[in-house]
């Protein structure tokens, strides 16, 4: 038991990292482009609301994007931006908004007409209106969307493994292949499952935690939009 | 004083929501606007503080224009009260009162110790403080709507169909009590609703609209209900307006008499003086005990479980005629009973007496005081 753990655990030296490094490498690759995405899906959607008729030719546009293979976009990024985390992040962080900007614009929109009255009348101006007011509101459709974002941003960043061993854990598959190391396979798999449950348990916390407010019971009433195709 | 002076709004699409309207609205009273759906009320009251502009008038608040101060300012200085509340989920009932004051750059100490005593002034327990609006029930929402809107102590209250979501007993508790805050506060109240019965038990004004944005009558609302302006405004009172008016007639000038009142320790000869087909009985405090035929009674041994029920009883002081002849129609004998504040009866009135009374209430018409009924 204790030579296999050893295995389990005993990283090829050619990935230059320990396990704990290969998972702190995952969580950066897989956890940036989704904060670079909610930073970019805050405005766009706020766009789509200001101009109800932007948002369906924005959902179309994601789609589109999303549709789009990871390593179509790595071929493409590579002349600009080398074998390096930047290519895998880029892709990532451009799924996430098919997620997350629909997630915004309806829960933006799910806040009452009668409070937004209700803070227009009391002399709230526009940016008071949309901080103070729709963006508190909106949080748990927002936290929906980026468990969504965040649990299929990690199980992504293996697919950087194809360009350069930039894939993190995801790298463990490839050398389990070249070493004939079949552990390395479980190692990869478990702990970007892992990996995952964390993260999105750690993301119901914080929703929890800003959330006082809600009545308990309805947590899951803001339900994400289902992941359209995780295994990519 | 507000003063909307030939204000027109028409949407882009042709639409007229309000035409041409004019309106003195006093300071430190109650203003209803009542009237369909459709007809501009709420349109008029948002053009108040300009969350609708305007296309044609003015409106000036204590003779200014209110469109020469900046809009938020203008909000600020009115309180807001809207349907459902529109309470903000996210923030505890002290943080939704205190909200304006906040804005307004007080202290966060000094606008929560403010929100503390509104709720104390509205009627909400201070133990509610920290909970969030969706712990509270509706009618608890909307006490916690109007201390918000008063936060800030605006000399002006706007008030959009406030209580109309809420059960009827709420209701009736929730204009009790704006009446009440009212009556210590004393603030420029403009009030919509399509309730005539709501405009007529709040209103010290009542402007009745019809479609289209026209008024149809502005007045006080016993004048509303004695000379309604045209077959629309007749109609929109509804069927009993002449039962209603009584409301505003006081029953302080009814001649009572207390004849037929005797104690439960009466003696033969006072249940038998009485020219009448019915004796009231009262305890020894004086307080009504019920009535019954002379015949019935044997001195000496009146059991009050015996008696027929008195029915409600009317404080003439303070109740209406109104209330007197309904405490006389669901009288088993057909008289009412008057009491004091106390509950000891001062006195019964018969049917005939209240006919003879509103009668002459009518006669005297207008120049009667108004009572809240």
């Amino acid at each position: 038991m204790n030579g296999f753990l050893h295995d389990f655990f005993d990283i090829p030296s050619d990935l230059q990292h320990s396990w704990i490094g290969l998972v702190g490498l995952h969580l950066r690759e897989a956890l940036l482009p989704v904060a670079a995405g909610l930073l970019l899906a805050l405005p766009i959607a706020q766009l789509c609301i200001r101009f109800r008729w932007l948002y369906p030719p924005v959902l179309g546009i994601t789609t589109v994007l999303y549709a789009v293979p990871s390593l179509a976009f790595f071929v493409v990024l590579i002349n600009y931006t080398g074998q390096t985390e930047l290519t895998v992040m880029i892709p990532l962080a451009v799924y996430s908004l098919v997620v997350l900007v629909p997630a915004i614009v309806d829960g933006v929109r799910s806040v009452p007409q009668e409070t937004l009255s209700a803070a227009t009348a009391m002399g709230f101006g526009p940016l008071r209106r949309y901080f103070q007011v729709q963006l508190p509101i909106a949080v748990p459709a927002i936290i929906a969307g980026l468990r969504v974002a965040t649990v299929s941003s990690i199980s992504l960043v293996s697919v950087g493994m194809l360009i350069g061993n930039q894939g993190a854990l995801g790298n463990l598959l490839h050398d389990a292949q070249i070493y004939n190391r079949p552990e390395l396979t479980w190692n990869s798999v478990i702990t970007t499952a892992l990996l995952a449950i964390l993260v999105d348990a750690l993301l119901v916390l914080v929703r929890v935690l800003l959330t006082p407010w809600m009545p308990s019971g309805t947590a899951g009433r803001k339900q994400a939009p289902a992941l359209k195709d995780a295994a990519r | 004083m507000i003063r909307i002076d030939s204000v027109t709004k028409r949407y882009p699409d042709g639409t007229v929501a309000v035409d041409r309207l004019s309106l003195e609205i006093p300071d430190r009273s109650i203003t209803v606007l009542v009237g369909p759906s459709g007809c501009g009320k709420t349109t008029t009251l948002r053009m108040i503080n300009r969350m609708v502009e305007p296309s044609e008038g003015t409106i000036l608040l204590d003779g200014e224009d209110i469109q020469r101060q900046p809009v938020t300012t203008l909000r600020r200085s009115m309180g807001y009260v809207i349907q459902n509340a529109g309470l903000f989920q996210h923030r505890t009932i002290v943080d939704n009162i205190a909200t304006v004051p906040r804005m307004l750059g007080w202290g966060k100490q000094k606008a929560r110790a403010r929100a503390a005593e509104l709720m104390e002034r509205v009627g909400l327990d201070a133990a509610l403080a920290k909970r969030y609006p969706y712990q509270l029930s509706g009618g608890q929402q909307q006490r916690v709507g109007v201390a918000r809107a008063l936060a800030a102590d605006p000399p002006v209250l706007l008030m959009d169909e406030p209580f109309s979501a809420v059960d009827p007993v709420v209701r009736k508790g929730l204009q009790d009590e704006l009446l009440r805050i009212q009556d210590e506060l004393g603030k420029t109240i403009v009030f919509v609703t399509h309730d005539i019965d709501e405009a007529i038990k709040l209103g010290t004004m009542v402007a009745v609209m019809r479609t289209g944005g026209h008024l149809a009558q502005y007045a006080p609302p016993a004048e509303l209900l004695s000379g309604p302006a045209d077959a629309f405004v007749e109609d929109f009172l509804g069927g009993d307006r002449g039962i209603r008016r009584l409301s505003f007639f006081p029953s302080a000038r009814l001649e009572l008499t207390s004849d037929p009142v005797i104690p439960l320790d009466a003696t033969a000869e006072q249940i038998a003086a009485p020219d009448a087909p019915y004796l009231l009985v009262t305890d020894a405090d004086g307080r009504p005990l019920g009535w019954s035929a002379p015949r019935d009674l044997v001195a000496g041994d009146i059991r009050p479980e015996r008696l027929l029920s008195h029915g409600r009883p009317f404080v003439p002081g303070t109740d209406s005629l109104r209330v007197a002849l309904d405490c006389a129609v669901l009288s088993p004998t057909g008289w009412a009973v008057a009491v004091d504040t106390g509950g000891r009866v001062t006195g019964v009135v018969s049917q005939a007496t209240i006919g003879e009374a509103i009668r002459s209430a009518h006669a005297a018409g207008r120049d009667d005081e108004k009572v809240a009924g």
